[in-house]
């Protein structure tokens, strides 16, 4: 069985302009010990379905329908004080921005001991204890000194590093980054990311990994779900989706990539993705894709395609025959990896 | 006054920094060097602070004399004076002399004996006169403060958290009636209406009934509880809507969801993480509204005939007295200025952010 397994996950939130349909039908899985990346354009729902699963979008104008099951208990009719004992211990969360993600008036070691003891009625003494340690595991130098710095001294890599300790000091199942490395230098995004998969190593955690960098998946992910509003439309293992694509958005989102090889010439062009990603509140009927897909015939504005199988391990939404998207999957993720795309890492 | 600027740099000139790296080397002041910088830094705001004191009376005795309500030496002389006791009285009260020169009698006395002067009115020492007056006042302003901190922080926060709730509408719509309604109106609505002399409901003690605490606990506290509640009730409506729109924009900064999602319960994360945040500000301005009410609450102190600094500043006015005004001026500017230098340095425990 899944560690964490999302079923036709359902997330709407009631607005003034009209209903918003944050997720629309998503289903994902995590597996113990591998790292599940969510790719997406902002507004695909990937975030909003990460919070669901923290139970952070339990509010007054959201209803939340579907299944999340961590470790066979379905968390989404779980009660909100239940669910708490879950969030922190054995689902932990980190997040974009490490600037703010922090209490700038607390000191990080008073952060992370609270995290502890919320979670587990240990002395003081010892909380300060396993903080350190964390501190020490995720590489921050003078941990001890640093456990009384507040969050403003310390740099932005530093603090996801905090960030990271806080989320993994209770030793969590499964570990929720949303984004951690958007915000920082791209010579820190790679420290965070080894530093991620090699606590993931050693702990066993199941990573969920929520990016629009494409990049970052070719590097950390195992297994790739592609979200557009709200849906997955398209998810496997890594090799396959960036090596052998199915789905036309996700082609869309290869094409959009710069590659960095010497080989890659300045001439060469990227091709956005025409149009603008859908509202979520008037998604397009149908396949939500087909306005700006160049391959929409007849049938896609009218019935929406399930999720299948179409090669094992591999599920598509999409009405394009599987022969015809298999040959243009592959010839893309060959000249990908000609040009020294992301597919090569 | 305004609310100093929280880094507390604005105030003060730039100079180049001081051998060693003084409070504008930003790296060492981090590095933990507050205990000197900080001296240096209070020290320098009361040097500027005993700048402005001096300001101000300069400024009272110019305003007083450019734009006089009446001629001191004419008010005392009654009514049917003469021009020779006038003249008198002018020169008994050292009024003929050129008017820089009274300023430099008045600055000699106030730094060398620490003389506020005497009052024109009755020839009582200013500074006796607002040291009785002080503990008057003193009570009124802390029990108001207690009340509107007790009534503004549960309502600022439950309205907070339920916002457009109808409870929040109702708080807030009151709030906004309590801001709007002058001291002076409301007081004397409360004493028609909980006086025991002239209210409907003979309640409690009404107005000019204040005594000294030490004669009389009971009384004292009877006396003073409308004044209380009257005061209190434009901050603490105030107050609420500073807490409830301080604490819903912390609740929406990022690091309540990480506290959330830490696993906190609800209570913890809206108090410890989201109120800690918010009341930061507050305490600010709770500070400077306390330094400015203790150099007198003016209108409450007259509405209820408490004498208090307020009522004296206020009877001072009233009489053209002088040496009074200057006295309750300079008393209310010195409560303001400490209250501001005191908040500054208070705002470095309560945000490490802050540096000086």
């Amino acid at each position: 069985m899944a560690l964490l397994e999302i079923d036709d996950l359902r997330v709407r939130f009631r607005t003034r302009d009209g209903v918003v349909r944050a997720v629309d039908g998503a289903s994902l899985t995590v597996e113990r010990g591998r790292t599940l990346g969510i790719v997406g354009e902002s507004g695909s729902g990937k975030s909003v379905t990460a919070l669901t699963v923290m139970g952070l979008t339990r509010l007054p104008n959201a209803t939340v329908e579907g299944r999340i099951l961590f470790d066979g208990t379905d968390l989404v009719g779980l009660p909100s004080d239940e669910l708490r004992r879950f969030r922190g211990s054995r689902i932990a969360m980190i997040f974009q921005d490490p600037m703010s993600s922090l209490h700038p008036l607390y000191k990080v070691g008073w952060q992370i001991v609270e995290a502890i003891r919320a979670h587990e009625p240990v002395p003081h003494d010892v909380a300060r204890g396993r903080a350190l340690e964390a501190l020490e595991q995720v590489g921050i130098p003078n941990a001890a000194e640093r456990m009384d710095s507040y969050p403003h001294e310390l740099s932005g890599g530093m603090r996801q590093r905090v960030m990271i300790a806080m989320a993994l000091v209770l030793d969590p199942d499964v570990l929720i980054a949303d984004e951690p490395t958007t915000a920082l230098d791209v010579t820190v995004q790679a420290q965070i990311l080894d530093l991620i998969r090699s606590l993931q190593e050693t702990h066993g955690t199941g990573v969920v990994l929520i990016t629009h960098d494409l990049g970052v998946v070719a590097e950390t992910a195992d297994d790739v779900a592609v979200m557009y509003p709200g849906r997955v439309v398209e998810r496997g293992p890594v090799e396959a989706i960036l090596g052998a694509p199915e789905h036309p958005y996700t082609w869309g989102l290869l094409q959009s990539m710069p590659s960095f090889s010497a080989g890659a010439g300045r001439s060469e062009r990227l091709q956005p993705i025409s149009g603008q990603p859908p509202s979520l509140i008037h998604v397009p009927s149908g396949c939500p894709f087909h306005p700006r897909c160049p391959h929409a015939f007849a049938l896609c504005p009218q019935v929406e395609p399930p999720l299948v199988l179409s090669q094992p391990g591999h599920d598509v939404a999409c009405h394009l025959a599987p022969a015809k998207r298999q040959a243009v999957g592959r010839q893309l993720g060959l000249e990908e990896a000609a040009r020294g795309g992301v597919a090569t890492g | 006054m305004t609310v100093q600027a929280a880094n507390g740099t604005t105030n003060a000139p730039r100079r180049p920094p001081p051998p060693g790296g003084g409070p504008w080397a930003l790296g060492s002041v981090v590095a933990g060097a507050l205990g000197s910088s900080m001296t240096r830094y209070v020290l320098r705001r009361v040097l500027w602070g005993i700048v402005l004191l001096f300001v101000v009376s300069a400024l009272t005795f110019l305003i007083f004399y450019a734009f006089p309500s009446a001629d001191p030496a004419a008010l005392r002389a009654g009514r049917q004076a003469t021009p020779q006791l006038i003249e008198q009285i002018r020169h008994a009260l050292g009024l003929d002399k050129p008017l820089y020169e009274q300023f430099w009698i008045y600055i000699k006395g106030l730094v060398l004996h620490f003389d506020l002067g005497y009052s024109y009115e009755n020839n009582v020492s200013v500074s006796s006169q607002i040291l009785s007056r002080l503990p008057a006042t003193i009570a009124l302003t802390l029990g108001a403060f207690v009340v509107w901190m007790l009534v503004s922080l549960p309502i600022g926060i439950i309205s907070a958290i339920k916002r457009g709730s109808a409870v929040d509408r109702a708080t807030m719509g009151g709030a906004l009636v309590a801001i709007s309604a002058p001291v002076y109106w409301l007081g004397l609505i409360v004493l028609l209406l909980f006086s025991r002399d002239i209210g409907w409901i003979h309640l409690l003690p009404g107005s000019g009934s204040y005594v000294p605490l030490t004669s009389d606990p009971t009384q004292w506290f009877l006396s003073l509880l409308m004044p209380w509640f009257v005061l209190a009730a434009a901050f603490a409506a105030f107050y609420a809507r500073m807490v409830r729109g301080n604490l819903i924009e912390v609740l929406g900064e990022d690091y309540i969801r990480t506290a959330r999602a830490k696993g906190l319960g609800e209570r913890r994360v809206i108090l410890r993480h989201g109120l800690r945040a918010a009341l930061t500000p507050i305490v600010t301005m709770a500070g400077l509204d306390l330094g400015i009410l203790l150099g007198g609450a003016v209108l409450t102190e007259t509405v209820f005939n408490i004498p208090g600094v307020g009522r004296y500043a206020y009877d001072s006015i009233i009489n053209s007295d002088l040496p009074a005004i200057q006295g309750t001026v300079l008393f209310g500017a010195f409560f303001i200025i400490v209250a501001n230098i005191f908040v500054d340095v208070v705002y470095a425990f309560l945000d490490p952010r802050v540096r000086y």
